[in-house]
This record gives C-alpha cells, sequence and structure tokens, in this order.
C-alpha cells in the first residue's frame, strides 16, 4: 500500500514543482506578521456521477477541482484565503491576504518537518476506476429492470452512483505534515409508484469508503431496490400520522440522525466554547437516562464518516459524550481545543480547500443496550414506530431540533398496526435522552448516505442507534 | 485598500470558452455547451466586538456538456490551463461514449437564443477594504449588543463578492454578464431564566448603496432575539396560521419545485396536470418578470441561453405555466420557458394589508417566523416542519412559541390563503409578502 504521503506530495506537489522547502517559506510569509499559527491545506479531487432514469442511463458527469487553503490564527481570530492555483507565487499572495487578520512582526520558521501517518481504515485506491464504464451503466440498468420486475405499479426508477478520489496534504506552522488518501463511493435508488391514482416515492442507499464492488459483491445494490420499492409500496397505505405527544419507538441504525442533531451539534466545540450551544458548560452534568453512551467515532473501516486524520493532520479517535447518561465531554478542532484547554478529539473537518475548518461530528452513535427490540415495542400501549428517517435540522441555541421521520407505523396495544405518513418529530436536545426509557441490544449504523450541512459546508458522516423508547416526544402530524 | 479587480477580462474567458467548444468539435461532439463562473470577493465576521473572521473568495470552475448525437457527457475542471480544458472535453466525450441513446437529448432549439443582451444593472462592485468590512460588521453588532437583554452572539458578518458568468454553445451563441451579491447580517443571544434565543437579521444587495444600515440590521436582530425569550410549546390543535414575509417565500419554492418540468416529467408531483387548473386561492397571483433592473433572479438567457420573458405563471389561482428547461419540455412534449437553472423574479402580487393587520384579520392563531427541518415531500404535498414564532389572540401578539410543528397537505394549503399582506420581502428571486393560511394542525404538548 502506497505511502498517502508520498502519493500526496506526488501527486499534488511535484507536478507543481513545490516541495517542503517552499513550504517553510509560505509559512515565513504567513507569520510574518504576530500571527500565532497557521495552516496550508491541499486538495485534488475527482468526482464523478452516473445517473439512470426513464430506464437509461442518460446522464453522468465527471469533475475535477483542486487547491490551496492558508489559514493564519491569532488568538481566536482566523484569516484565510485560497486558490485553485497550486503555484508558489499564488501561495505567497494568498499567505499575504489570510495573515492580514493579525498585526504586527514577528518571525516565524519551520525548521523541521515531522509526519503524522495517522490511521488505516480504508484503502487509498480510486474507487473510479474500481468498475469499468460499461459495467457502471449495466450496473444502473441491472437497478432499474430489478425495481420494475418487483412490482408492476413502480412508475420511475432513479438510480445513481457516485464516486470521489480525494487527495489532501496538510502542515502546520507547528511543523506537522500530514496526509490522506480518502476514497468514497454512494449509490442510490429512489423509485415512485402509482396506485388508483395515488403517488408514492421510496429510497433507499448505500455507500463507504470502498470502491464500487461494495455493490456488486452478492448483489448489495439490489438490497437497496427492494428496499425503496417496499417503502412506496407501503405509502401507498399509509393514513395520517397522528398529532401531539407520544410515546415513541425509533428503529436501530439510521434513526440515530436524532443523536446527530439532539446532541450532536450542540458538543461541537465552536459552539461550547462561545456558549452559544444548549449544553455549554454542562459536562459532567446529567443530560440523559442512565445506560445511554454516545460517542463519536472516526475510527470505524471503511465508514463514510470515518478518516485516517481529520482536515488539520490530527488522527481520529473515538470521543466519548455521554457516558451512561452524564455528559463526558465534547468535539474538538486545533483552534477550539487551544481556546477551551482541552485536547484536539480529530474531529476539525472542513468541506474543501475553499472553506475553513471547524469542529464536525464523524460517526456519531449509541451503544447497544439490554432490551429486545420485541419486548420495547410491546411495553408501549398508544405510540409512533419510526423506523425510517430524512433529515434533521437543530437550533443549537435553543436545542430545539426536528427529524423528519419516512416511515412509520402507530403502536396500538403493544403491537404495529397501520403505516402512517411522513411526519416531522420535534423536541428539545438536552432534554429528550432523559426520555429515554429503555436501549434495545440490536445497535446497527446507517448504511453510508448521510451529509451534514453546517455554515454552508457540506460533510460525510455516519450515525447509529439501537432500537430506542422515548417517554412523551411530539410527533407533528395532522391527524388528532 | 481595494478589492482587486479579476485576473480575468470577459475577452479572455470568451476565448477560453470558446477554445472548450473548438476542441468538443475537434473531438468529434456534433454539439456542445460550455460555460465558465468565476467569483471574488471578501468575508468577514465579527463577534464580540471585534475580528473573528477574515476570508478572501477567489472561485472559477468551468463545465463543458458535450454530444454526440443523442448522447451526453458532462465534465468541469477548477483549472483553466489548456491542459486541464482538454482534458475535461475528452472526460466529457468519453463518458458519452457509454451513456445510453436520449430521444429528448440536446441543446435548447437555436431559434430560442437570446439576441437582446440588455444591460440588467446587476454589477455594482462596491471595493470595501477588509479594514472597513471589519468597521461595518463591528458597528452592526454593536446595535445589537446595546440592547441590555442580549448576553451573546454569534456575530455580524459582511459579504461582498462578485462573479462572472459566460455561456456558449454551438448554435454559435455566447452570452456573458457580471453581477454583485452584499450581504450583511447579525446573529445574537438572549437568555432569560438560563433558557437562551437566538434569533436573526440579514440585508442582501446588488448594490451596496441599498444594503440597509448596519445600525437597523443589529437593531432588528436584537429586538427579534429578545422577543424570542421565554418561547413556550402551545397544545395540539387546529388554527390559522401567518407566515411572516420571508417564511412565505418557502411555500413558494415547494410550489416551484412542483411545477418544474423535472419534478412534472419524472411524475414526481403533487401538481401533474394541473395546468389551466385551480392551485391557489383567488388571491394568488404570481408574475415572473426576468428582466427588472437589478433583480437577484434578473437576467436576459437561462442557462441554455434561451432569451427569458415575462409572464404570469399563476393568475388569480389558476396555474398558466410550468417551469421548463429545454430538456423538460421535450420530454413532456412543450416548448422551454427559458426556466433552465430555475425561476427568474418570481413576485407574489401583493395585498392591501400590513403585517399587523393580517394578525387582525387572524384574530386567534399562529404567526410563524422560522422553520427547520425538511419535512416536505413534492411527490405528496405532505407538509411536516419544526416552527418558531408567536401565538396571538384578539389579533395581537401574546407571547413567542416553540418547539411546535405545523402540518397540512400543500395542495390544501395552498387554497386556504385567505389573505395576501402588503410587507413584501425582496431580498430574494422569490419576492413575497406575508400571507394568513386559514387552517393547520400544531403538534405540540
Amino acid at each position: 500500500m502506497q505511502n498517502p504521503l508520498e502519493l500526496a506530495k506526488s501527486s499534488i506537489l511535484d507536478p507543481s514543482g513545490l516541495d517542503e522547502s517552499h513550504l517553510s517559506q509560505a509559512f515565513s510569509a504567513l507569520l510574518n506578521t504576530s500571527a500565532d499559527s497557521g495552516d496550508i491545506y491541499f486538495q485534488m479531487r475527482k468526482h464523478e456521477a452516473w445517473s439512470l432514469e426513464d430506464g437509461i442511463v442518460k446522464d453522468a458527469s465527471y469533475n475535477i477541482s483542486q487547491g490551496v487553503g492558508i489559514r493564519a490564527i491569532k488568538g481566536d481570530k482566523s484569516g484565510f484565503a485560497y486558490s485553485d492555483e497550486i503555484l508558489l507565487p499564488a501561495l505567497l499572495e494568498s499567505c499575504k491576504a489570510a495573515r492580514a487578520i493579525a498585526r504586527g512582526n514577528q518571525n516565524g520558521q519551520v525548521q523541521a518537518w515531522k509526519t503524522n501517518t495517522g490511521n488505516q481504515l480504508y484503502m487509498p485506491d480510486n474507487p473510479l476506476d474500481s468498475l469499468t464504464e460499461s459495467d457502471k451503466v449495466d450496473l444502473l440498468r441491472s437497478l432499474d429492470v430489478l425495481a420494475r420486475k418487483q412490482d408492476n405499479r413502480v412508475k420511475q426508477v432513479m438510480a445513481s452512483i457516485a464516486g470521489t478520489h480525494e487527495i489532501i496534504l496538510v502542515a502546520n506552522s507547528d511543523g506537522s505534515m500530514a496526509a490522506d488518501v480518502r476514497p468514497l463511493v454512494r449509490l442510490n435508488v429512489s423509485v415512485i409508484v402509482e396506485d388508483k391514482g395515488r403517488l408514492e416515492q421510496g429510497s433507499s442507499g448505500g455507500g463507504g469508503r470502498v470502491g464500487y464492488d461494495m455493490f456488486t459483491q452478492d448483489n448489495h445494490a439490489h438490497s437497496f431496490v427492494h428496499e425503496a420499492v417496499r417503502m412506496a409500496l407501503l405509502n401507498l397505505d399509509a393514513v395520517d400520522a397522528p398529532a401531539g405527544e407520544m410515546d415513541v419507538v425509533l428503529g436501530p441504525g439510521w434513526p440515530g440522525v436524532l443523536l446527530h442533531e439532539a446532541i450532536g451539534h450542540g458538543l461541537e466545540g465552536d459552539f461550547t466554547r462561545k456558549g452559544t450551544s444548549a449544553f455549554s458548560g454542562r459536562v459532567g452534568e446529567r443530560v440523559a437516562s442512565k445506560g445511554v453512551t454516545v460517542v463519536d467515532d472516526g475510527t470505524l473501516e471503511n465508514r463514510r464518516g470515518s478518516l485516517n486524520i481529520d482536515d488539520e493532520g490530527t488522527t481520529t479517535k473515538c470521543t466519548t459524550l455521554i457516558e451512561d447518561g452524564i455528559l463526558k465531554g465534547f468535539m474538538q478542532d486545533k483552534l477550539n481545543a487551544k481556546l477551551s484547554n482541552a485536547e484536539p478529539t480529530g474531529n476539525g473537518r472542513r468541506e474543501s480547500y475553499a472553506h475553513l475548518p471547524m469542529p464536525r461530528m464523524t460517526n456519531t452513535y449509541m451503544l447497544a443496550g439490554e432490551h429486545d427490540p420485541g419486548e420495547i415495542i410491546s411495553s408501549v400501549d398508544s405510540g409512533f414506530y419510526a423506523v425510517n428517517f430524512g433529515g434533521g435540522q437543530v437550533d443549537i441555541t435553543s436545542g430545539k431540533f426536528v427529524f423528519s421521520a419516512s416511515e412509520a407505523y402507530l403502536i396500538e396495544k403493544g403491537k404495529v398496526t397501520k403505516p402512517v405518513k411522513g411526519a416531522t418529530l420535534i423536541g428539545d436536545g438536552p432534554d429528550v435522552l432523559t426520555r429515554v426509557s429503555m436501549i434495545g441490544n440490536d445497535l446497527k449504523l446507517d448504511q453510508g448516505v448521510g451529509t451534514c450541512g453546517k455554515e454552508g459546508q457540506s460533510v460525510p458522516v455516519g450515525v447509529g442507534q439501537p432500537t430506542l423508547r422515548i417517554d412523551g416526544i411530539t410527533v407533528g402530524g395532522t391527524s388528532q | 485598500m481595494k478589492t482587486e479587480p479579476s485576473p480575468y477580462t470577459k475577452d479572455k474567458l470568451e476565448n477560453l470558452v470558446q477554445s472548450c467548444l473548438a476542441e468538443a468539435k475537434q473531438q468529434g461532439a456534433t454539439s456542445a455547451e460550455a460555460s465558465i463562473n468565476v467569483e471574488h470577493g471578501l468575508s468577514v465576521t465579527a463577534r464580540l466586538g471585534e475580528a473573528e473572521t477574515l476570508e478572501r473568495h477567489n472561485d472559477r470552475g468551468l463545465g463543458i456538456t458535450i454530444y454526440m448525437g443523442q448522447k451526453k457527457g458532462n465534465a468541469s475542471t477548477t483549472s483553466f490551463e489548456p491542459d486541464a480544458i482538454k482534458d475535461a472535453v475528452t472526460a466529457a466525450c468519453n463518458i458519452a461514449k457509454f451513456t445510453q441513446e436520449d430521444d429528448c437529448a440536446g441543446l435548447a432549439e437555436a431559434e430560442l437564443m437570446a439576441t437582446d443582451m440588455q444591460d440588467l444593472e446587476l454589477d455594482h462592485p462596491w471595493g470595501v477594504s477588509p479594514e472597513e468590512a471589519l468597521e461595518i460588521a463591528i458597528s452592526c453588532e454593536n446595535a445589537a449588543r446595546q440592547d441590555d437583554k442580549i448576553s451573546n452572539s454569534e456575530g455580524a458578518s459582511l459579504t461582498s463578492s462578485r462573479g462572472t458568468t459566460i455561456y456558449a454553445n454551438s448554435h454559435d451563441f455566447v452570452g456573458s454578464y457580471s453581477s454583485t451579491r452584499h450581504n450583511l447580517s447579525c446573529v445574537v443571544i438572549a437568555e432569560q431564566d438560563g433558557n437562551m434565543q437566538r434569533d436573526y437579521w440579514f440585508a442582501t444587495a446588488r448594490d451596496p448603496n441599498n444594503l440597509d444600515s448596519a445600525e437597523s440590521i443589529g437593531k432588528k436582530a436584537a429586538k427579534r432575539t429578545v422577543s424570542r425569550l421565554g418561547s413556550r410549546k402551545i397544545s395540539t390543535q387546529t388554527t390559522p396560521v401567518v407566515f411572516e414575509a420571508n417564511m412565505a417565500r418557502s411555500l413558494f419554492s415547494h410550489f416551484i419545485s412542483a411545477v418544474s418540468g423535472g419534478s412534472l416529467y419524472r411524475k414526481a408531483s403533487f401538481l401533474i396536470d394541473h395546468l389551466d387548473k385551480k392551485v391557489f386561492s383567488d388571491s394568488i397571483t404570481i408574475t415572473e418578470d426576468p428582466l427588472i433592473k437589478g433583480g437577484f433572479g434578473s437576467s436576459t438567457f437561462d442557462l441554455e441561453g434561451v432569451a427569458t420573458k415575462a409572464r404570469t405563471l399563476v393568475d388569480k389561482g389558476v396555474l398558466k405555466g410550468y417551469v421548463l428547461s429545454s430538456y423538460s419540455a421535450r420530454k413532456l412534449a412543450m416548448q422551454t420557458t427559458g426556466n433552465a437553472g430555475g425561476v427568474h423574479n418570481l413576485e407574489i402580487q401583493a395585498g392591501s394589508n400590513d403585517l399587523d393587520q393580517l394578525l387582525k384579520t387572524m384574530q386567534k392563531g399562529l404567526l410563524v417566523t422560522e422553520l427547520i427541518g425538511h419535512g416536505v415531500n413534492t411527490v405528496t404535498g405532505d407538509y411536516s416542519r419544526g416552527a418558531v414564532g408567536y401565538w396571538v389572540e384578539d389579533g395581537e401578539i401574546q407571547y413567542p412559541v416553540d418547539e411546535i410543528t405545523i402540518a397540512g397537505n400543500l395542495k390544501d394549503m395552498y387554497q386556504k390563503i385567505v389573505e395576501i399582506g402588503n410587507d413584501v420581502d425582496r431580498r430574494s428571486n422569490i419576492i413575497t409578502p406575508s400571507l394568513l393560511i386559514d387552517n393547520m394542525t400544531i403538534a405540540g404538548s
């Protein structure tokens, strides 16, 4: 396996005639003011997407982008500039623009470079090459055929595969240098069904930091088709969702988006440092029921939210956020860790070279409990059982969060009965986990399609949880 | 210090797109289209009276779409080096070897290309220096923090950017324009009894002279934040809802996505086959005018070079047209409406009453000032979103409300718009006043 740093140097620096001495020169320019520190982030990204609809693969795109982002830090202030030209003059020009945040004069020099190798969680291979073009087309066509064969009420099938090969190299004024080569693939299937004039949709997908063979092996992609068709047909029978506060059982896996929204964002080190999060200053306090343990783990092999190093060069790790109901810690990047007297946790992430890093989640999930999922459902007399979700959103200051169920059922007298239409669930972040009354023994992680947005930047993430019973959360349906 | 001029002249960019089209022809494409976007700008944030971030933006991209008969391929690159452009064309051509024949694929019809390239006054460079920008952001945040109840801040941000877009295709069409956008926003926090609330305000303008004053934005952000203190949940019920103008906008975005060609031909819309049918109450008339001087959605041509035109999209509740590109139009056996890339300056005709009077008409119900979450299903029209706002009784605001959802079906909600305000919000390409919807389900305690 090729060393990521060597690969990054040969793909990004060498073609531009740059070497370590030029980086030292750039840092001298960057720290030529009273800036405390700085970093230089090189990125090269190849991305493709192939899509099918109306039974044909009608469109595909290939994108290549590269650039360098330069940051100067002085206290809690950041200066930032970037360029899509990886050439020395552009690099030095960006250093001048970024250092404008700090005034005064000093001599900043990086003497010797020390490299951080990070984790080895995925292979550096280019996933775009993991299938031939005609196999990519055939894969998508086979999904269309399969979906239509499954039920004649399927009227439209949209399927897509996308792959990214990204190489990053980050150098810091403290002399550290690290690189990562990150593959990422994703497959989505969405179907529209029609019955007696009623239209409904269902969708499913998966992915990870692997090659496309993830989808072709054992016909794994077929499971997404089955799932999308099943959901769409189920929605044909769905009745109006209930409205009001009720007991809710959440299924395992993707419903973990609850954790991401309800507590995850509020535990990001920038918000906690600034005191703008409802969780600021609450480490050591009870924020969840006994038995609730939540971690953010960037070290899971091949997962969409995993990274060998974060975008500041810190090795990723598994950070315990809540342990047995007690708030343990926050997710930090270098800047916020320093300002909060904490250690970086490997959560410094950025969408690209053109964006400033900030604390972001990786894979956030709750550990398993003891209860059998069937036992949890049968414990509810009248309630709402949600097994699939769309996205969510949170106001980290008030703590109020939402997440939208896309597959849900009523629970009547301990039994799962009618499917109901999608509905938004709303709750209070610092309160909701104190209402967890039963935790399943069936921890599951999501299938690998999550994308998180914060301050206009998107990054791939993962979530997971076991089946959970929450006593009293507001379900936003229409039926009273 | 002035904002540096773009290193690319319009001529240079035109030469680049032309060389890209020539390369496509050389490589065997039967037709092609290419576009270039370059943008540069400055963004600063001030927090608690001091600079927090200072960012220089400098983005560029070139995209090429090529057709080999009825087969299509796309590629894009951030590098404008001749080799990179050649590689992008090669990648697009390579893709077209594998994509399948699509009867509807192709450029928009040559006779529809725009010819009247009038100046829509979109380009108003500011030249604000980082120091000046910081000063403005600081004074904006200071105005908000003058309110005693403001306890913390996410800061005030000023962003100023200028971009140039060039589009060309093998009908010999070339179009280009430069445009600017300047934004000033402020987000502050107030605290009471251990509970924090946050709200914001922003202004956006093509011409910096049209930007609201920093002080007024800060004050408004503070006022909105403080008025949210003591928010509570209300009980589950059915009640009328007023959407503040900035929130009403989202209801029209959902409508646009439902009448867009892509949703229609995929059967992914709750408004299939609704042309000339009543989709809104009588009170709704929606026009589209792409040629408004300085408008956020103004353009003489769309993303395919097609000439844009003014039209009435909804007339007293009746749907008069769809939102189509040449591709979706062919799929529906219709003609493009010049909306490749979206709508241009959609304006919902204002009523005669202001927001206070709308609350008086409502008497008792919910005023929505913020929506969260994505609970909108464009296939069925089902709608369920988290909401923040105020409870209204006797036509007056009583107290702030949060942790509730509002739900319904967009098809019904559109028919139940009983009144439109006159408080038109122009900060987007969807220009709308506030509105009153007769009844929605609120889920709370």
